[in-house]
C-alpha cells in the first residue's frame, strides 16, 4: 500500500501544476487553434472546416505588419538593453544606502496603468502638445516637425514602457556577484575594464538572458502603443489581431494570426536560448 | 581549553633574511557609518621581512581583514604609508601590486573552471600560452589537483576550492601572499593538513606569507612571528615562544590560550627576585628584570602548565601559594585543576597524567601550588 502511495506521490504533487497548465494553457491554445481552422462569419456563424490555407492567406496579408513587429521590437530591446545596464550596474554598485529607493522610482511608473500612461505620453508629444508646440512658437524647430505618429513615438513608447522589466533582472544579476570576486580579478591584475568584462559581464548573463525575453515578447506583441503613439504606417501585428478580432468579428484570421506570432515568438527564444546560451557566453568570456 | 603547542615551533627570527617585504607606517583607516566614525584600524606599524611567515592574530573585529586589504590596496588608509619593498604604494591599485590575497571566502570565479581560474592573473600579464600552461599545470600539481582542471567551482569540496585559491594566487609568484584566514571553512582535520601544507610551499617558494587568524594554535605552529591586535591596535610583536610565555599584557596572556592572572603587592626586592605577597606564606617570585618597584601593585601571568600541584609545601626558592581544589577534570592526557586561592583568585592548573590515571588531588582539597621565578611575568598596561 506504501510503495503505491510513494510512486503516485509526484503525480499527485503535479496535479495543482498540471491542472493550472490545462486550464490556462492548454485549453486556450487548442481552442485558438480549432477557431483558427473555422471558416464563417459573425452571421450565419462558424463551421470547423480545417482550412489551413488560412495561415499563408493571413501571413500574405499581413506580413509587412509581422516584420514590422519584430524589427520594433528588437530595436525597442536593444535601446532597453543600452540604457538599462547602466542603470542596473549603478544602482547595483554604486547607490549605497539608497538601492531601494532608486528600485523605487524604476518601478513607480507601475502605480499608473499602462495605457493611461501611454495616454498621457500622446498628449505630451501631440503636435500642439505642451512640448512642441511652445518651441515652435519660438521657432526653434519646423513648423512640418512631428513626433506623434511616427516610428520614433512607437518605439519610444515601447521602450518606456517595458524598461523595468529590463533593468530589474539585470540587476538582480548583479547584486549577487559577490564583491570579493570582482576584487580578486583586481588583486590578479585585472585593470577596471578587464575585470568588467572578464567577471562582471558574464556573471550578469542570466539577467540580460532574463531581461530581454520579458521585453522582447511583450514588446513585438504590444498593441497600444502603435495605436496611440503611432500613425497608420506604424500599425503592428498586435493591432491587426485586435481589429480583426473586435472591429471585423473575423475570429479565425485573428486566432491564426495570434498562433503564427507564438510560434515565431517561440522558434526566435528558442534560436536565442541555444545560439547565447549563458554557458556559451561564459565560456568565450573565461578564455 | 588550548594544549600549548609552541614545542614544535621554529623560533625563526634569526633564520628570516631582514630584507623588508612590507611594511606599515603608523597605518590607520576610518570608516563612517550612520555618521558615526569607526576606527578599523588605529595606528599600525609593522615591517615584514622577506620569506618571513607573519601572522595577524586577533579576535574579531579587531581589525586584521582591514589591516590586509590596505596592503592588498582595496582599501585606502585613512592616515599611513604602506610600502612593498621600500617602495611607497599607498597610493597604487591592487592591481599593480605585486602581492596576491587569498580570501576567506576564497573568491573564485564560479563562471571558471579550476584551470581557468589559475590561469587568470598569468593571462592578465599577458604571459606566454606555453609558460602558462606549464605554470598551471606545475601548481596544480603543488596543490594536489592535478586531473581536475575543468571542474566548476561549484563541483568541489571546501577543501578543494580553497587549494584552487591558494593555486590561483601562488601561480603568479608574487613576492607576498596575503592569506585572510584561509582554512576557516575547514573541519579539523582537513585543517591540519592544510596548515602542514601551507608551511610546506611556503618554506619551498620562500615567498612572504602574511597570515590572518583568529586561531591562536595556528598562529603559534606556523609563524615566524606574530603580531597580536586587539580593538584596532598591536599589542604585541613577537615570537610565538615569545607571546606564549611572555605575554606582554592581559589581553594577549587571556587570547593566547587558559592564562592565569593574579593580583599583589611587591612586598619586597633583593638581588635576583622580586616577592609579591599574597597571604602568610604565600609568595610568588618574579624575576627582578621585569618586576615593579617595592610597594606596587602587580598583575602576574602563569601558564597553568607551568604549575605543580601539591600535597605539601615544597622547601625551594620557588612561587608557592596555597589553596583548596574546586573543580578536577579529566582532559586524556592531563587532568585540568581549577584551584581557589586563599585570596580568593581562581588558577588553572594543567597536570600531566601519571601512569595509573590517578590524580594527585581530588575537589575539596587543600593543596600548595609551586612554580619556578622565571615562569612568572608583571604585565604591563594591567
Ligand atoms: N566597510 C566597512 N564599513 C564600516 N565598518 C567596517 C567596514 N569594514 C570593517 N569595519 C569595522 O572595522 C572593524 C574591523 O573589521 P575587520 O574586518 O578588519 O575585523 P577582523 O579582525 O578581520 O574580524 P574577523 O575576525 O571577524 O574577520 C570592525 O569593527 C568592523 O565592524
Ligand atoms: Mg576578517
Amino acid at each position: 500500500m506504501r510503495r503505491v502511495r510513494a510512486a503516485l506521490a509526484p503525480y499527485l504533487l503535479a496535479l495543482p501544476g498540471g491542472l493550472w497548465l490545462a486550464v490556462f494553457l492548454v485549453v486556450p491554445i487548442a481552442t485558438m487553434a480549432s477557431v483558427a481552422l473555422q471558416t464563417g462569419n459573425l452571421m450565419d456563424g462558424f463551421s470547423q472546416t480545417f482550412n489551413i490555407a488560412i495561415f499563408g492567406e493571413v501571413f500574405a496579408q499581413y506580413h509587412t505588419q509581422f516584420l514590422r513587429s519584430i524589427v520594433y521590437g528588437g530595436i525597442a530591446t536593444v535601446i532597453m538593453l543600452v540604457v538599462a545596464y547602466p542603470m542596473a550596474y549603478w544602482i547595483a554598485f554604486k547607490a549605497g544606502r539608497r538601492k531601494s529607493v532608486y528600485l523605487f522610482l524604476i518601478l513607480l511608473p507601475f502605480f499608473v496603468s499602462f495605457v493611461l500612461r501611454t495616454i498621457s505620453w500622446g498628449f505630451l508629444l501631440a503636435d500642439d502638445g505642451i512640448v512642441l508646440a511652445p518651441l515652435r512658437d519660438l521657432g526653434l524647430i519646423p513648423d512640418d516637425f512631428h513626433i506623434l505618429a511616427t516610428t520614433t513615438a512607437v518605439i519610444g513608447g515601447l521602450v518606456y514602457n517595458f524598461l523595468p522589466f529590463m533593468v530589474l533582472p539585470i540587476y538582480v544579476a548583479l547584486e549577487r556577484v559577490d564583491p570579493r570576486v570582482i576584487e580578486a580579478a583586481q588583486d590578479l591584475y585585472a585593470g577596471r575594464f578587464q575585470a568588467f568584462v572578464r567577471v562582471v559581464l558574464p556573471l550578469s548573463l542570466p539577467g540580460v538572458f532574463a531581461g530581454v525575453l520579458m521585453t522582447f515578447i511583450p514588446a513585438t506583441s504590444d498593441p497600444v502603443n502603435a495605436q496611440i503613439l503611432g500613425g497608420t504606417s506604424n500599425t503592428m501585428i498586435g493591432n491587426i489581431i485586435y481589429t480583426e478580432y473586435l472591429v471585423n468579428n473575423d475570429y479565425p484570421a485573428a486566432s491564426a494570426l495570434s498562433f503564427m506570432l507564438m510560434a515565431v515568438l517561440l522558434i526566435g527564444i528558442f534560436v536565442y536560448a541555444r545560439a547565447l546560451g549563458t554557458e556559451n557566453v561564459m565560456e568565450a568570456a573565461a578564455r | 581549553m588550548v594544549k600549548p603547542q609552541v614545542a614544535g615551533a621554529v623560533t625563526a627570527n634569526a633564520r628570516v633574511d631582514r630584507t623588508s617585504a612590507i611594511e606599515l607606517v603608523d597605518v590607520a583607516k576610518e570608516y563612517t557609518v550612520h555618521g558615526e566614525v569607526v576606527h578599523a584600524v588605529k595606528g599600525v606599524s609593522l615591517d615584514i621581512a622577506e620569506g618571513e611567515f607573519f601572522s595577524l592574530l586577533g579576535p574579531s573585529g579587531c581589525g586584521k581583514t582591514t589591516t590586509m586589504r590596505m596592503i592588498a590596496g582595496f582599501e585606502d588608509p585613512t592616515r599611513g604609508v604602506v610600502r612593498l619593498y621600500g617602495q611607497d604604494v599607498t597610493d597604487v591599485p591592487p592591481n599593480r601590486r605585486d602581492v596576491n590575497m587569498v580570501f576567506q571566502s576564497y573568491a573564485l570565479f564560479p563562471h571558471m573552471n579550476v584551470w581557468e581560474n589559475v590561469a587568470f592573473g598569468l593571462k592578465r600579464r599577458k604571459v606566454a600560452a606555453q609558460e602558462i600552461k606549464t605554470r598551471v599545470g606545475e601548481i596544480l600539481e603543488v596543490v594536489g589537483l592535478t586531473g581536475r582542471e575543468k571542474r566548476r567551482p561549484r563541483e568541489m569540496s571546501g577543501g578543494q576550492q580553497q587549494r584552487v585559491a591558494l593555486a590561483r594566487a601562488l601561480v603568479n609568484r608574487p613576492r607576498a601572499l596575503l592569506l585572510d584566514e584561509p582554512l576557516g571553512a575547514l573541519d579539523l582535520k582537513l585543517r591540519h593538513t592544510m596548515q602542514i601544507e601551507l608551511k610546506r610551499i611556503q618554506r619551498e617558494v620562500g615567498i612572504t606569507f602574511v597570515y590572518v587568524t583568529h586561531d591562536q594554535s595556528e598562529a603559534l605552529t606556523m609563524s615566524d612571528r606574530i603580531a597580536v591586535m586587539n580593538d584596532g591596535v598591536v599589542e604585541q610583536l613577537a615570537g610565538p615562544r615569545e607571546i606564549y610565555e611572555q605575554p606582554a599584557t592581559a589581553f594577549v596572556a587571556g587570547f593566547i590560550g587558559t592564562s592565569n592572572l593574579i593580583n599583589g603587592t611587591v612586598s619586597a626586592v633583593d638581588g635576583a627576585h622580586a616577592v609579591l605577597s599574597l597571604g602568610s606564606d604565600d609568595r610568588i617570585l618574579i624575576p627582578s628584570g621585569s618586576a615593579p618597584g617595592q610597594g606596587e601593585a602587580a598583575v602576574i601571568t602563569v601558564r597553568p602548565e607551568k604549575i605543580t600541584i601539591a600535597r605539601q609545601r615544597r622547601d625551594q626558592e620557588v612561587s608557592q601559594v596555597r589553596g583548596t581544589v574546586s573543580e578536577v577534570v579529566y582532559l586524556g592526557t592531563y587532568n585540568s585543576y581549577v584551584v581557589t586561592l586563599d585570596g580568593g583568585a581562581e588558577v588553572t592548573v594543567f597536570e600531566q597524567n601519571a601512569m595509573d590515571g590517578t590524580s594527585t588531588a581530588e575537589r575539596g582539597d587543600s593543596v600548595w601550588l609551586s612554580w619556578r621565578p622565571q615562569h612568572s611575568y608583571a604585565l604591563r598596561g594591567a
